[in-house]
């Protein structure tokens, strides 16, 4: 692949790149903890509940702050504002007031002038707690009846009638993981106070505009006395969609009381132990199949551990119950969503918000059916997948257009060679004593849009100078997932300038306002139309100059590109875009533009669980193989065949990243990330050394991505499609592929039962089972 | 007072104010102003801090090693060649692993790449580093991405790996620069002292007047209790300059290993030789660790689940140790005589390592078993070795297990079971059953007691089926498990 260099022009649908590629190699990439730090700073530290429940009988921050080198010790009630920074529901303080909730909740905060100044305070303050009965797992908090919020349904069809019908019937209980997100860079903010009782902070944060809200409300000033700027984020996969908000107002409020910047960072161990994870899930099902392996009626209640504030978790549990259905027509379906309290850290965002945890149901419950009918997994996924009318409404009544299952079934499945490989596995088995090994095909559907509907708008701010250089403000953040290569190759496309151009700004809640989180896979949906709004506005004031200069009328169609514009029917006719840029400034016109863009069409009522809530769904299919030691529960991935469906990719290098990628986070999600607490709640695993995500060993040497051609989007910038959660649910052709293996390993006569992340420990069970 | 000398990305350093505490890490970032290298653990796992620094092979040629800075002592660059990500353009240019990894977008958020273009950067000049899967999977496994998925970064491996000019301007200079090591070194700063020096007596002398000062080599184990703990110890000996240490020999009934040689030599001198020990140092950690790790501080470290311990077992290591007071011999078998605790002296220092060749009718294998399957920490590892005698009677039989008690230990009671009876399956099974006898495993956040025992008792059986076809089985390029069964019936 050669790629293009930055002068090359528009990059349009071709490979590139990353944007900070080449930053990154050299170290000239900034992130927050790499800042040149202004005189005086000081760091914060946080000193944390070490009990999962308990009242706080009594604090004493006098020691601390006689500690040398300490200059300030807070607690809740040195919170001049609002000492809360719940994103959704108000429920959740900044530091701890009468009670602590879970191991890990911050109750104070110390800055000072080293970080082992900060150790020491922490060590110093006198903190004393009754301990209470905690509640630790969704079955605790179910018992205690202590959910939050109301159930969610989604009703469609007649699931009694159904499942009366069925000849084939299923039930279980499907535990879904943990995740952390292990973000390479932890959380960090730095907080710098200005005149005039402002704050501008430099954070790590996927959600800026929270940022600002909260640092705002946490000093009790308006949101106009508050910059939040992102320079690039090393990371996020939702973990510093909300929970980047507390470090960023800790630093704030001790910024603000001492009047010295500070920058608080938290070390892998302290971000591990309070952040939140993906939900853990627990699903009650019961679904019902005809004898062909048809799905006729599904039931499922879901239970998400939310942990002990609200933070986003309705909006997962939506998601969760919106992908339900999998890829699949469910004629009769009873979904019900209950999030559960617990005494644990609020579990989070992370790609795929719920829909991977939903995902994981409707695909457990067809490899049941499939073994149970002893049939081929990926046939029964054929038979169920959405089709024609009328099999093509999801259970909230959204119609499946541009379904691309079919086509991931007829494209995929033989340049997979599915079919003769699962043969011959099957007469490797059959020879093979100890290593066994299998396939799985696994389609995906996911929504796009934030279900929250009013988040679905992005703003952008485009600056042109005469020189015909170009900054572009969005509203997005970079954490790594080339949105802002994305935006350069649109942005170079619009005003037909080269790449080396045009600058891409930190994202900064001065320049574009009121902004939605990057997340929900949006970012450049939402950002490339807002920018290419903004461009459009621009174009349309240049070409009445350009036409002046090229003494041709404004009606004639003239051509942006190449650094030039140009008269599209003699294109020897040409000015440079920066002349025309000189010539606009001349002329008085303005060179700065906004541009809007807000999702159209969505909608849903939760009140009948019916609507649209999703302007499309991104389709994708992955095939891999493994390899497994029947002695030792270890195995190997030995193969993976993605087709994913990435509409007509904006930069198709970027949109390959990101694929590769998602599958091996779902992989990690599913097989090696064992995240563990002791029995009073306490995270064990709190450091890579203990908590494995995938290393380069785990990444298969056969890992062919492709992407659907003839696929382009109607509706989306430059017919593309997001493409951020949607490759992470592919992981689960794995676990197919797992349950294949096993089923080599003996009859158990009641189905494979792998529990999950599937460890070595655990699929030794499962064969062992299976041997019994 | 002697100050530190080394270079960083070419520039002189003199130092003399840092504590000999402080990590190459926080020193490069906190006083240097070289934010490249990254912290994203700071207990070597994660590989975002990795740089590289001048080392020497053991026989002695100066090359390239890639080092997680973040376990890595400032004293312990003194002599050394320091090469940081931001070091390796030049006017302008990117650096040809630089270049690759741009150009496979081997970089998405940009954190871990810093460390990934430093191991990128060893690759390139590694003359022993061809398209062998294992071998890059091993030079790329301390590098965690959360990102990518790492197939970019095979690509840029593959592209870059081995192409380095032994003379350009990054090779040229460290294989140009006199061998590191050899120099003692009295380095004290803040209060803190940090002594390394370049004989075994003076070694022993320090030890002698200084029972309680902790004693260090790589620092892989220590370190950690200053990234983690923030322990700042007020008095280190380093034995990594000590030659009588660092020495490899072979004779013609054994191996020789100085306490002090790093892992990665030990995986050099003895890959294509040595299958039992190759598949432990294989998966012992990364490259990085093992570049720094030694035999002498993973064994004598005594943790349960260090790697080394049954492998060695299981071949019968013996332990030299010297002090002033004389120089004894010990089996290895009699090293650990309680969780974390050795039969080292006050004052004593384990000086080499004596691993017997293999007789020609033994039997010798060495197994790992994890959750990941590199750098990380075994839930169980073993290392067997039988001899096997006219009639196929066993003669001989040495298991081991790490993981499954206090110490690292034999299973005597297995062994019994299989010495004087013919190596059959029939006789294999019935000594599985020993090991209940032998260990009573725990459950932790590893691995369930249930399943350390299970393992233990399929690797035993696993070895039977193994060295049925091999006597010296060794690993496939690309292992699904660390039992090599593929070709078993």
């Amino acid at each position: 692949m050669k790629l293009p260099s930055p002068d090359d022009g528009a990059l349009l649908h071709r490979p590139s790149p990353h944007e900070s590629g080449r930053r990154h190699v050299t170290g000239e990439a900034l992130y927050v903890d790499d800042f040149p730090l202004p005189p005086g700073t000081l760091v914060a530290a946080v000193g944390l509940s070490p009990h999962a429940h308990a009242r706080i009988r009594h604090r004493d921050g006098a020691a601390a702050l006689s500690v040398p080198g300490i200059r300030a010790v807070f607690f809740a009630a040195d919170v001049r504002g609002d000492n809360c920074i719940g994103p959704i529901v108000h429920d959740e303080p900044l530091l701890a007031e009468e009670t602590v909730n879970c191991v890990g909740q911050v109750v104070a905060l110390v800055a000072g002038e080293s970080s082992t100044a900060c150790r020491a305070g922490i060590a110093a303050l006198q903190i004393a707690y009754d301990p209470l009965a905690p509640r630790l797992s969704i079955e605790d908090a179910h018992a205690a009846s202590d959910f939050i919020g109301p159930y969610h349904l989604i009703n469609r069809g007649d699931f009694a009638e159904g499942y009366r019908r069925a000849t084939h019937r299923i039930e279980g209980t499907l535990h879904t993981p943990p995740q952390e997100h292990f973000y390479l860079e932890t959380q960090v903010a730095l907080a710098i106070p200005l005149e005039d009782g402002a704050m501008h902070i430099h954070s790590s944060t996927q959600h800026p505009t929270e940022v600002q809200h909260m640092v705002a409300r946490v000093l009790g000033i308006g949101y106009h006395r508050v910059v939040c700027e992102v320079n690039r984020i090393g990371g996020g996969f939702g973990g510093k969609e909300s929970q980047a908000t507390q470090v960023a107002a800790l630093a704030a409020l001790a910024a603000r009381a001492t009047n010295r910047p500070v920058k608080l960072w938290l070390d892998r161990d302290t971000d591990m132990a309070i952040t939140g994870k993906r939900h853990p899930f627990r699903a009650d099902y019961r679904a019902g199949f005809d004898a062909d392996g048809h799905l006729l009626a599904l039931d499922v209640v879901l239970y998400a551990d939310a942990g002990w504030t609200t933070d986003l978790s309705p909006a997962i549990l939506d998601r969760a119950l919106f992908h339900l259905d999998g890829a699949y027509f469910v004629p009769a379906a009873r979904f019900t969503g209950r999030l559960c309290r617990t005494n644990l850290p609020s579990n989070t965002a992370f790609r795929g918000f719920g829909g991977p945890q939903g995902m994981l149901v409707i695909d457990t419950i067809l490899n049941r059916a499939a073994e149970r009918l002893q049939m081929d997994p990926a046939e029964v996924r054929r038979r169920n997948a959405y089709a024609d009318a009328p099999r093509n409404r999801t259970p909230y009544d959204q119609e499946v257009r541009y379904n691309r299952l079919p086509r991931l079934f007829d494209e995929l499945l033989p340049a997979a060679r599915y079919a003769g490989r699962r043969q011959a596995i099957e007469a490797f088995n059959a020879g093979s004593t100890y290593v066994k090994r299998g396939i799985g095909f696994q389609p995906v559907k996911f929504g796009i849009s934030f279900t929250k509907s009013m988040l679905n708008q992005a703003g952008a701010y485009v600056l042109v100078f005469t020189d015909g250089t170009v900054q572009v403000n969005h509203a997005g953040t970079e954490m790594g997932q080339g949105l802002h290569t994305k935006i350069l190759a649109i942005c170079s496309a619009e005003l037909g300038v080269a790449t080396g151009a045009i600058r891409i700004m930190s994202t900064s809640t001065e320049k574009v306002p009121n902004t939605s989180p990057t997340a929900a896979s949006s970012g450049s949906d939402l950002n490339g139309q807002a920018v290419q709004s903004a461009c459009t506005t621009l174009r349309h004031r240049l070409i009445p100059i350009a036409a002046a200069m090229l003494g041709v009328e404004e009606t004639d169609e003239l051509t942006f590109a190449s650094g030039l514009v140009s008269l599209a029917a003699d294109p020897a006719r040409s000015r440079t875009f920066a002349e025309v840029a000189n010539a606009a400034w001349m002329a008085r016109i303005p060179l700065a533009a906004t541009g809007y863009y807000a999702t159209p069409g969505i909608h849903f009522d939760p009140a009948t669980g019916t609507g649209e809530p999703f302007y499309y769904f991104a389709f994708g299919g992955a095939v891999a193989e493994v390899e497994v030691c029947s002695l030792t529960g270890q195995y190997r991935v030995t193969r993976v065949d993605i087709l994913h469906d990435a509409g007509n990719s904006l930069v198709p290098s970027i949109d390959r990243g990101q694929i590769e990628g998602g599958f091996i986070q779902g992989l990690g999600w599913l097989t090696t990330e064992d995240l563990r607490r002791d029995p009073a709640g306490r995270l064990i695993t709190r450091g890579p050394s203990t908590y494995k995500i995938p290393s380069f060993g785990d990444a298969p040497t056969e890992f062919f991505v492709r992407l659907l051609d003839r696929a382009a989007q109607p509706g989306v910038i430059h017919g593309s499609k997001a493409v951020g959660e949607p490759p992470f649910m592919l992981a689960i052709s794995v676990i197919t592929a797992l349950r294949h293996s096993m089923r080599a390993c003996g009859d158990s006569g009641s189905g494979v039962e792998l529990s999950l992340p599937a460890t070595p420990e655990s699929v030794l069970r499962a064969i062992t089972r299976q041997r019994s | 007072m002697t100050s530190l000398r080394f270079y960083i990305n070419d520039e002189l350093i003199e130092e003399s104010e840092a504590s000999p505490n402080t990590t190459l890490l926080r020193y490069l970032r906190d006083r240097r102003g070289l934010t490249g290298a990254k912290e994203g653990c700071a207990e070597g796992d994660c590989g975002a801090c990795t740089v590289v620094i001048s080392g020497e092979s053991p026989a002695g040629e100066p090359l390239l090693r890639a080092v997680n800075s973040c376990l890595f002592l400032l004293p312990m660059a003194h002599g050394r060649r320091v090469y940081t990500v931001e070091g390796l353009a030049r006017n302008g240019t990117m650096h040809a692993v630089q270049q690759a990894a741009v150009d496979t977008l081997s970089s998405q958020c940009g954190f871990c790449t810093p460390g990934v273009v430093m191991s990128l950067l060893e690759a390139h000049y590694r003359d022993d580093l061809e398209s062998n899967p294992a071998a890059l999977d091993d030079q790329l496994c301390g590098n965690l991405c959360r990102c990518t998925g790492y197939r970019p970064i095979r690509e840029a491996l593959v592209r870059i790996a081995g192409k380095g000019q032994r003379d350009d301007d990054i090779a040229g200079p460290i294989r140009a620069s006199p061998p590191v090591g050899r120099q003692a070194l009295t380095y004290e700063a803040d209060g803190e002292l940090y002594q390394a020096p370049g004989t075994l007596d003076e070694a022993l002398s320090v030890l002698a007047a200084e029972p309680r000062c902790r004693i260090v080599s790589g620092g892989t184990d220590l370190s950690l209790e200053v990234t983690k703990a923030h322990r700042r110890f007020p008095r280190l000996l380093s034995l990594e300059n000590v030659p009588e240490l660092r020495a490899i020999g072979r004779d013609a009934d054994s191996w020789h290993f100085g306490a002090a040689v790093p892992l990665a030599d030990i995986e050099q001198a003895t890959a294509d030789t040595f299958p039992p020990l190759a598949r432990m140092l294989r998966y012992f950690g990364s490259r990085q660790i093992k570049h720094r790790a030694t035999l002498g501080g993973n064994l004598c470290t005594a943790s349960p689940i260090g790697d080394c311990a049954p492998v060695l077992l299981s071949l019968g290591a013996r332990l030299r140790l010297r002090s002033r007071e004389g120089a004894r011999e010990l089996p290895l078998d009699e090293l650990y005589t309680g969780y974390r605790a050795t039969a080292l002296l006050p004052g004593e220092i384990l000086t080499d390592v004596t691993i017997p060749l293999l007789p020609a009718d033994a039997r010798a294998s060495a197994y790992k078993v994890s959750k990941r399957r590199e750098l990380d920490i075994s839930a169980v590892s073993a290392g067997m070795l039988v001899r096997i005698g006219p009639a196929s009677t066993i003669t001989e039989a040495r298991i081991a297990f790490g993981g499954m008690a206090a110490i690292p230990k034999r299973a005597l009671a297995v062994e019994r079971e299989l010495v004087g009876r013919p190596w059959t399956g029939e006789v294999v099974a019935r000594a599985v059953a020993a090991l209940e006898q032998d260990f009573t495993p725990i459950d932790d956040h590893r691995a369930s007691a249930w399943y350390r025992m299970s393992v233990a008792c399929n690797l035993l059986c696993g070895f039977f089926e193994e060295t049925r076809a091999r006597h010296l089985p060794a690993l496939p390029p690309l292992p699904s498990s660390t039992l090599n069964l593929e070709s078993a019936p």
